[in-house]
């Protein structure tokens, strides 16, 4: 029996405004317990809330950026339950008018082809508190510095197909949200998480299986590995005659599995109703118009510019734009370099990476700046070092500091290129090996390589690769 | 029972003008109030805390501001706050045992602006609990009694607030208007009550019932006291975003204009078949006086005015199912003793400190709200609220101010109607249509039936606050209704 699986990721970014949506608290993570936290935030009697414009702006840019539309008019809701970490027992978000609906983001799949993902909608709406059990034997706390911290909640529609569909789909918005500099997109803090509503259909059928949400996945490791277990739990569930019911998953990632949190039956019944304590959000195109003014250079824009202007491969472009750091310091590297984009999209997508995943830093934090690694490329294209060299110059630069001509200086790495010394070693060599000498000349080929060796060795790696070359062939041929 | 020596003027404006003649200090008018509160406590329960020794500080603070030259048109005059104005360091109960030992660790904006203007705060006033009410019988700190006949409700929900005006145990008290709650209980006790438009006074520190329906006002001895009052409470809020940007005028600079081409128009539908015979004949002498004052009298109508009350009662108890979920024994207020968990916390905590009007608003609202019959109650509910007041707008295009009377009849019996909440809530039948349509409005008294007060009400378009004040100060030039005190407190 084939299986086609259907996924549909709601998203919650929280933004990155200073203060929280609906009162002047800070929103800044990791703060001693309930210190951020006003009377508004603790949910006081008598307190009101009143809207931050940022977040507002925030999420209009959001959705400017996935060309929704923006709703001229958006209403805020309360979304009534009873939970410790809520403090007024309703949870104020958007229902039947959220601010941003209908746009889409587009991800490419393994074999290169582009599948565009829907978005239903992204509405406003406050963060709950948290609720801590960890050395508190018998009780449980209640830290509210999150109640009240601003997210956007981004629902996609059922447009996925596999898990790591879904994983591309919420990578390709993480980007998007750190491009906005909506979100500061951290995920162990839960700035940045998602619940997935997984089902599973026949191969064919029409109708939607029955899905199962999965709640609160804050990795794209938890969400492609709970995505994947659920499947196969539904596919075995049906295949042995039994029936998926609507119900909400926790995701355990210790075990690796997915367990039921509560059934439809024993889902709330929010009550919606209009927030009268909040005027509607109404937005003049005028504000909109001036919103999307402020948008910069998107991931597929900028990935298409490098595709179209340094002649990049999509998938370069593409790597090079997963994030707006990455992305700015190529571009500033290449256009120092002037020459040979190519070159510079390979160094910032291989060494340079490479020794930011060893240290575990963000390219904000890395050893060497643009400029310097601009500096070390350079002396690529002129010929100063050879590729090979230039990869020590970099480790260097990397673990010692300096720029590359002070390395280069330093250690008298300065590639060869005088003719007369680069001869000088190969007669050197071929007198020290007549008999491989003897060899080449009588057909055996292959020995030009250890030729090429031997010269490199004895100029310390530093000879000009082309130039030793073309001169090695002329002496070898007598 | 000897009442008290009685204050030393019969209004705000006359005690304000004895404190700047210097008649008496701010301390001594103090010393007076709390000298009468104490008095009328056993007899009216119209406070449910006083603050002697705060009022007599504030009033030496404004004694000795008025000697340094730094007096207000305020300074030094005692009012009295209802239970549901947050009070900093302060008890605020909003009349439950939900909150009977709550200390408000702020002040609501109408208490820090009438504080600002110099005023004095003598106490907090009794009403029903959480405002939910029309007879201050739901209070946990038990009924107010009606100072003209203390067997009779005084109305509510503010009736500490009524009562303790009625008789000059304060010369003035704020109050909370939902549904009729500052103008039914101005009415059953015979003095003045005003009701803001929605929007006109803050809520921030207002411990909210039905934040759509919800206004602060003030229940004082006459407009023209309500209008010295009613500026230090008005204005834009930031911290309430209903709260609207619209300048407030001097209330008192218009008082005393003309009524000549005034248009008043009578809603056809507040001279039904429910009002009291007597009640609707003291009305319709009020209007003998307007038409003296060169008033043009006019019928107008309403018709759908008569939904008001099955509207806001699927309306206000919808918001407050989801007003007072934040009670749930966790930060603050009442928490029941030793809970075995989380859903024995909620329900014991709120089963015991909610009373039954409350627990029965809440159900309501819950209901309404409920998958499944939100669309045929809370939806169908605001789309009547959208015809009241389209209503009332196409009304006003016929005339300025709306006259008809407060309540169906006086002031009913404690006990009477507890037994029958619908009855109860037929109470509020003419006063929930203006907060419905967010409008302002006010009760004055208008005379008497069997011994007990009857009020006039008037109803004015949004922020015409100053023509109905002035219209009730000319009313109360030509009439001494509102100066009548009961025998027992005189």
């Amino acid at each position: 029996m084939e299986w086609e699986t259907v996924i549909g990721l709601e998203i919650h970014a929280q933004l990155a405004t200073r203060s929280k949506i609906f009162s002047g608290s800070a929103t800044a993570y990791g703060a001693e317990p309930n210190t951020q936290a006003d009377l508004v935030d603790l949910g006081y009697p008598g307190v009101l809330p009143v809207l931050n414009g940022e977040a507002v702006r925030m999420a209009v840019r959001f959705g400017l950026a996935i060309g929704a539309r923006i709703a001229p008019r958006s209403v805020f809701a309360r979304k009534n339950y009873f939970y410790p970490d809520l403090p007024k027992g309703y949870q104020i978000s958007q229902y039947e008018l959220p601010i941003v609906a209908e746009g889409a983001l587009e991800i490419v799949l393994d074999d290169g082809t582009r599948k565009r993902i829907g978005i239903t909608r992204a509405h406003l709406e406050e963060d709950a508190g948290k609720s801590l059990h960890e050395g508190l034997p018998g009780v449980s706390g209640i830290d509210l510095n999150r109640a009240g911290t601003p997210l956007i909640e981004i629902v996609s529609e059922p447009d996925m197909r596999s898990a790591k569909e879904a994983v591309a789909y919420m990578k390709k918005v993480h980007t998007l949200v750190r491009y906005l500099e909506i979100c500061d997109g951290n995920m162990q803090e839960g700035s940045f998480r998602c619940d997935a509503n997984v089902s599973v259909r026949r191969k064919g059928a029409e109708k939607f299986g029955t899905r199962a949400e999965i709640k609160n996945l804050n990795s794209f490791r938890y969400v492609e590995k709970a995505i994947n277990h659920e499947v196969e739990r539904q596919i075995e569930l049906i295949e042995s005659g039994g029936k998926v019911v609507q119900e909400t998953r926790l995701y355990d990632p210790d075990k690796g599995e997915t367990r039921s949190m509560r059934s439809k039956e024993e889902a709330n019944d929010y009550r919606y109703f209009p927030d009268p304590d909040l005027l509607p959000v109404v937005l003049e195109p005028e504000v909109i118009e001036s919103l999307r003014a402020t948008l910069p250079e998107l991931p597929d824009e900028k990935a298409a510019r490098f595709v179209r202007e340094h002649g990049l491969s999509e998938y370069d472009a593409g790597v090079l734009t997963a994030s707006r750091e990455l992305g700015a310091y190529y571009e500033d590297v290449a256009r120092r370099v002037g020459r040979d984009p190519k070159l510079c999209a390979n160094w910032v997508m291989g060494d340079f990476s490479a020794f930011l995943n060893r240290d575990n830093l963000e390219v904000g934090e890395a050893k060497v700046g643009s400029e310097a690694l601009a500096g070390l490329v350079t002396r690529i294209v002129d010929a100063t070092i050879s590729g090979k060299i230039a990869k020590e110059v970099f480790e260097t630069m990397w673990d010692s500091g300096g720029s590359a001509d002070a390395v280069i200086e330093q250690k008298g790495l300065r590639q060869i290129t005088d003719t007369g010394a680069i001869e000088a070693a190969i007669d050197d060599v071929m007198a020290k090996n007549p008999g491989q000498l003897a060899d080449y000349r009588s057909g055996k080929d292959k020995l030009f390589g250890f030729f090429v060796g031997q010269v490199m060795k004895a100029t310390g790696g530093k000879a000009n690769p082309a130039q030793l070359n073309d001169l090695l062939k002329k002496k070898l041929a007598g | 029972m000897t009442a008290p020596p009685s204050l030393p003027a019969p209004t705000v404006a006359g005690l304000a003008r004895g404190l700047a003649r210097g008649e008496y200090s701010s301390v001594e008018l103090t010393q007076a109030c709390l000298a009468r509160i104490a008095a009328g406590q056993p007899a009216l329960n119209a406070f449910v805390t006083v603050t002697g020794e705060a009022a007599l500080a504030a009033a030496a603070a404004a004694d000795a501001a008025r000697a340094a030259g730094r007096a207000a048109a305020l300074t030094g005059v005692p009012i009295a706050h209802k239970d549901i104005f947050c009070t900093e360091g302060v008890k605020t109960t909003c009349g439950s045992k939900m909150l009977a030992d709550f200390v408000s660790p702020y002040d609501a904006t109408v208490v820090k602006g009438l504080q600002a203007a110099g005023t004095v705060m003598l106490g907090k006033l009794n009403m029903d609990e959480f405002a939910m009410g029309s007879s201050n019988e739901t209070s946990f700190f038990g009924p107010v009694r009606n100072p003209w006949d203390p067997t009779k409700v005084p109305g509510g929900s503010s009736g500490g607030s009524a009562a303790a005006v009625a008789a000059r145990l304060a010369p003035a008290a704020t109050a909370t208007d939902t549904g009729g709650s500052i103008r039914q209980p101005a009415a059953l006790c015979g003095i003045t009550g005003i009701k803001p438009t929605y929007g006109r006074v803050s809520r921030y520190g207002m411990i909210a019932f039905a934040s759509s329906l919800d206004q602060a006002g003030l229940i004082t001895i006459s407009a023209e006291d309500a209008a010295l009052l009613l500026g230090p409470m008005s204005g834009f809020d930031p911290r309430d975003s209903t709260s609207v940007e619209s300048a407030v005028p001097d209330y008192t600079a218009t008082l005393g204009d003309s009524l000549e081409g005034l248009t008043i128009g009578l809603v056809r539908e507040f001279f039904d078949n429910g009002l009291d015979g007597d009640c609707g004949q003291r009305v319709r002498e009020a209007i003998a006086v307007y038409e003296k004052l060169g008033a043009k009298v006019r019928e107008v109508s309403c018709p759908n005015l008569p939904l008001s009350v099955p509207t806001y009662y699927v309306v206000a108890p919808a918001e407050c199912s989801s007003n007072l979920a934040r009670f749930d024994g966790v930060r603050f207020g009442h928490r029941c003793d030793s809970p075995r968990n989380l859903a024995d916390l909620y329900c014991r905590s709120r089963g015991e400190g909610f009373g039954a009007e409350v627990k029965r608003r809440i159900m309501t609202g819950t209901y309404v709200l409920s998958a499944g019959y939100f669309d045929a109650y809370y939806l169908k509910a605001q789309r009547v609220r959208q015809l009241i007041s389209a209503d009332f707008a196409r009304a006003f295009g016929e005339c300025d101010l709306m006259l008809g009377p407060t309540a169906p009849t006086t002031a009913f019996g404690i006990g009477e109607k507890n037994d029958d909440p619908i009855t109860m809530y037929l109470n509020d039948i003419y006063t929930i249509g203006a907060n419905l349509a967010g409008l302002p409005a006010m009760s004055i008294p208008c005379g008497f039936a069997g011994g007990l007060p009857v009020g006039l009400q008037l109803i004015g378009p949004h922020f015409s606050e100053a023509r109905m004040l002035n219209a009730a100060h000319r009313y109360q030039q030509e009439t001494d209704w509102h100066l009548r005190v009961p025998s027992a407190w005189a």
